[in-house]
């Protein structure tokens, strides 16, 4: 055994350097199904386990009424001509899976966790859902209800009701991503309305398949037998404008005796297909994207003026945002908003250090190498470039970037974008 | 069935190793066997504290995050209230920082008066964050000190009031770590792209000049049978009348504990279970309802929680759960339902696995319990399981002397 004295304990041992990692995304095998509809399948992993997503263009976009993407989507488990909402609950318990649905803004999906041998029972009834489902008067009343109540609750609380205004600010409250619910939204909601948006953008919509997990032999099979014969129709996604607000500063008092304020700020920010958005990936890693960033050390770390303080690029498809999101205790919340434009101010006046630098490209590649871990984390990068219009070049393109991008344009990127002007801020309480 | 191998230094630190060659990353994790259980009832919220107190800087690296993200990996930490966490993940090339880290933490932390300072008010916005700015937040703060009179069970591990946390000194910190974080009362799993024989020369290297400490010998107070129900009504500026109804169950070795599991399953387990079934789409009383458990090492609570439709009373809300108890325990449920939730919980296991991380901690609180080995008979355990021991422990849990209720109410 060695001895405490002996041992070089204030050194670090020699690390490779994130660099030098020849980072790979994993080919994806292809497959095109009878009707057309392509699919995308991710093949590893030790456990028997596999998930099939569809992807349907009939996200909030499409929907020419606020609620009806998300309602017909969420309503597809809640009847079929020949299944009742339990049934159709009963049949995936059954088989310990987990069936899901998700609407997004461009896209809305149904998928479906599962061990690998229960596929051949499950596929079946999917299909069901996408093409007989009923929207029973009495499950929309149900669901129309408890979603009411659910927003009653959310209203209550500061970070939910601060994340619908900032995106209201930055795109407008009648752009898909600026909109959102209100009581009144859901009372006007009609079945006819769900009925007819289910047959265009289900029945006859457009759809991707991402399958992933330790896949049956069969799988191609299995896909075309059960989603091959769907219509798989022409759907094309319109162009909306967003419209962000002209006032740029909002106080917003929701709870008079709240202890926290929840601060958003935001700046409208290009989509992936930007030259600097991987650029500004990095510099937002430097500014609030991981735990070590300069926002974390300094308003948690030195200031203890929160629990957490991020700031990312929101994930959308058109355009995008840049946003910084954190509670912080009543009190402090100025002072708060304040040190983040003194963060801002540092990466516009003084170029990151070298050290700092490679830190951060060190962080992002190891993060990039642990999320190619397992099946499930592969299919999302692929759906990510697919859904996005981009090849798998976009994800070499990001792995250079972070290896080579310098000080001297992380700083101009600065002085391009961080800028207090450019920023709407709002703190609600 | 996941592999590993097992030895235990000089010092007492038991080291649990998992290869994986399937993946380029290691993970290393450090579960100390300590929790809020084991905080002093005037100064609850420590363990928690503490563990914020963990990346303050050790005896010989002033930072700690900034040497792990240099070499591409991140980590986290989590408290309960039986056990403290605290997990690596970086690219397998690098072990040996995790090891250098970790170990210097273990060995001494720098206790700066900056750190804790700074932190004891980061921890007080998380409890403001979870438990105080936001409708219904305090519930389980109330639940459990209604629910248990003696066991330590009765605070959260964020702690029963912020004062506990403000008033926290340097010399309880001090404290704390030497009489816990000592490499007795520790267990280190390293899984992932390594050899047993790279971790058990790292293990030596690191770790094994580390002074043992003494073993932790806990003696909780163990929580009387209760005898009579116990309620309480809350009013709060919420939207909602909410109602919570918890029953003690077992403690987590306990062949019980895995039958109340699967109960749990039958009555909140998804779109099929029969709380939300009856309740939410039948009966249109709730317009959500849970049922679930912490599954903590102790003796815990199974509880039902749901807010309630606009209109709808709580003796009626109340009255409906019994009902639905009742069946439970007068008719066996079918084999196929039993079947259903023996299905998912054999897919929730299998799902559960599938990341590395979750391997190593799993490995890591199996080992706390007793016996790594453990986490690979668990679905054995589940699969004993019969209708009638359903029945029985319905009849045995579901007594309403064995029952404590909120009434949480709008007040507007």
């Amino acid at each position: 055994m060695q001895t405490a004295t002996t041992l070089d304990r204030k050194n670090p041992p020699v690390i490779k350097d994130a660099v030098e990692f020849d980072l790979k995304l994993k080919p994806c095998q292809r497959y095109t199904l009878a009707n057309g509809v392509e699919v995308y399948a991710i093949d590893a992993g030790a456990e028997d386990v596999v998930q099939v997503e569809c992807v349907f263009y009939a996200g909030n976009w499409v929907e020419d009424r606020n609620l009806l993407a998300a309602s017909t989507n969420f309503l597809l488990k809640n009847g079929t001509s020949a299944k009742n909402a339990f049934q159709i609950n009963e049949h995936f318990d059954f088989f310990g899976s987990y069936l899901n649905r998700n609407c997004y803004n461009e896209t809305a999906t149904l998928s479906v966790h599962t061990l690998t041998k229960h596929l051949p029972e499950l596929l079946p009834v999917m299909r069901e859902m996408l093409t007989e489902s009923v929207f029973p008067q009495a499950e929309i009343d149900t669901y129309k209800q408890n979603m009411k109540q659910r927003l009653n609750v959310s209203l209550k609380k500061a970070d939910f009701v601060a994340g619908r205004l900032i995106d209201a600010y930055l795109y407008g409250p009648t752009h898909p991503y600026g909109r959102y619910s209100s009581f009144e939204d859901f009372d006007a909601l009609q079945r006819d309305d769900i009925v007819a948006f289910y047959e265009k953008y289900y029945v006859n919509g457009r759809f991707v398949l991402f399958v992933s997990g330790k896949l049956p032999a069969n799988l191609y099979e299995l896909l075309n037998d059960s989603l091959g014969g769907l219509a798989n129709g022409a759907i094309t996604l319109p162009e909306q404008a967003s419209a962000p607000a002209g006032e740029k500063k909002y106080r917003v008092t929701n709870d008079p005796n709240g202890v926290q304020g929840s601060i958003r700020m935001g700046m409208p920010f290009p989509n992936r297909h930007h030259p600097d958005f991987l650029k500004v990936q990095v510099l937002n890693n430097i500014f609030g994207g991981y735990f070590g960033s300069r926002l974390m050390s300094n308003i948690r770390e030195d200031k203890g003026y929160t629990y957490g303080i991020h700031s990312y690029l929101e994930n959308h498809i058109e355009q995008s945002a840049w946003v910084i999101s954190t509670e912080a205790g009543r009190d402090v919340c100025e002072a708060t908003l304040g040190e983040v434009y003194k963060e801002m101010e540092r990466l516009r006046q003084e170029p990151v250090d070298a050290e700092e630098l490679q830190l951060v490209r060190n962080y992002m590649i190891g993060i990039i190498l642990g999320d190619l871990d397992g099946p499930f984390h592969i299919i999302n990068r692929w759906k990510n470039l697919i859904l996005n219009g981009l090849t798998e070049d976009f994800f070499y393109q990001q792995m250079a970037t972070i290896k080579n991008i310098g000080a001297g344009e992380l700083q101009e990127l600065a002085n391009k974008y961080l800028r207090p002007e450019n920023f709407y801020e709002l703190i609600v309480v | 069935m996941v592999q590993f191998e097992r030895f235990t230094l000089a010092n007492g630190l038991r080291v649990v190793v998992h290869q994986d060659t399937s993946t380029p990353m290691a993970v290393v994790n450090v579960m100390y066997d300590v929790g809020a259980k084991d905080e002093d009832p005037s100064r609850t919220g420590f363990a928690h504290l503490f563990e914020h107190l963990m990346f303050g800087g050790s005896v010989n690296i002033p930072e700690y995050d900034e040497p792990l993200q240099m070499a591409g990996g991140e980590n986290n930490a989590y408290t309960t209230n039986d056990l403290t966490n605290y997990y690596i993940q970086l690219p397998a090339e690098n072990l040996e920082t995790a090891f250098w880290l970790e170990s210097d933490r273990m060995l001494s932390l720098a206790f700066t008066p900056k750190s804790l300072d700074v932190q004891r008010k980061v921890v007080c916005e998380e409890f403001k964050e979870h438990y105080l700015n936001k409708p219904y937040g305090d519930v389980w703060l109330r639940l459990r000190d209604l629910s248990y009179q003696v066991h330590p069970y009765r605070w959260m591990t964020i702690g029963k009031e912020l004062a506990h946390i403000e008033n926290a000194q340097l010399q309880d910190v001090k404290d704390f770590f030497f009489r816990h974080y000592r490499p007795v009362n520790a267990i280190l799993v390293v899984a992932g792209n390594v050899t047993v024989e790279q971790v058990r020369t790292l293990a030596e290297k690191w770790f094994g000049s580390i002074e043992p400490g003494e073993r932790y010998e806990r003696s909780l107070p163990a929580e009387p049978r209760q005898t009579a129900p116990r309620k309480l009504e809350v009013r709060a500026d919420v939207p909602l009348d909410a109602l919570y109804k918890c029953w003690h169950i077992y403690p987590r070795l306990d062949q019980r504990y895995y039958v109340a599991d699967l109960i749990t399953e039958v009555l909140g387990g998804g779109g099929s279970s029969r709380l939300y079934q009856a309740l939410v789409k039948e009966q249109k009383l709730f317009s959500n309802i849970e049922c679930y458990h912490f599954g903590t090492v102790d003796a815990g609570l199974l509880t039902v929680e749901g807010k309630l439709v606009k209109g709808v009373t709580p003796e009626a809300a109340e009255a409906a759960i019994a009902a639905e108890l009742e069946k439970l325990k007068a008719e066996s449920i079918s084999a196929t339902e039993l079947q259903k939730v023996k299905n998912k919980t054999e897919s929730a296991i299998a799902f559960e696995d599938m990341t590395v991380m979750n391997r190593a901690n799993s490995l890591a609180f199996y080992e706390l319990l007793g016996d790594a080995g453990l986490m690979n008979s668990e679905l054995d355990r589940y699969n004993r399981v019969t209708v009638d021991d359903i029945r029985t422990e319905c009849n045995e849990i579901f007594q309403e002397s064995n029952s404590n209720t909120i009434w949480y109410l709008s007040k507007n």
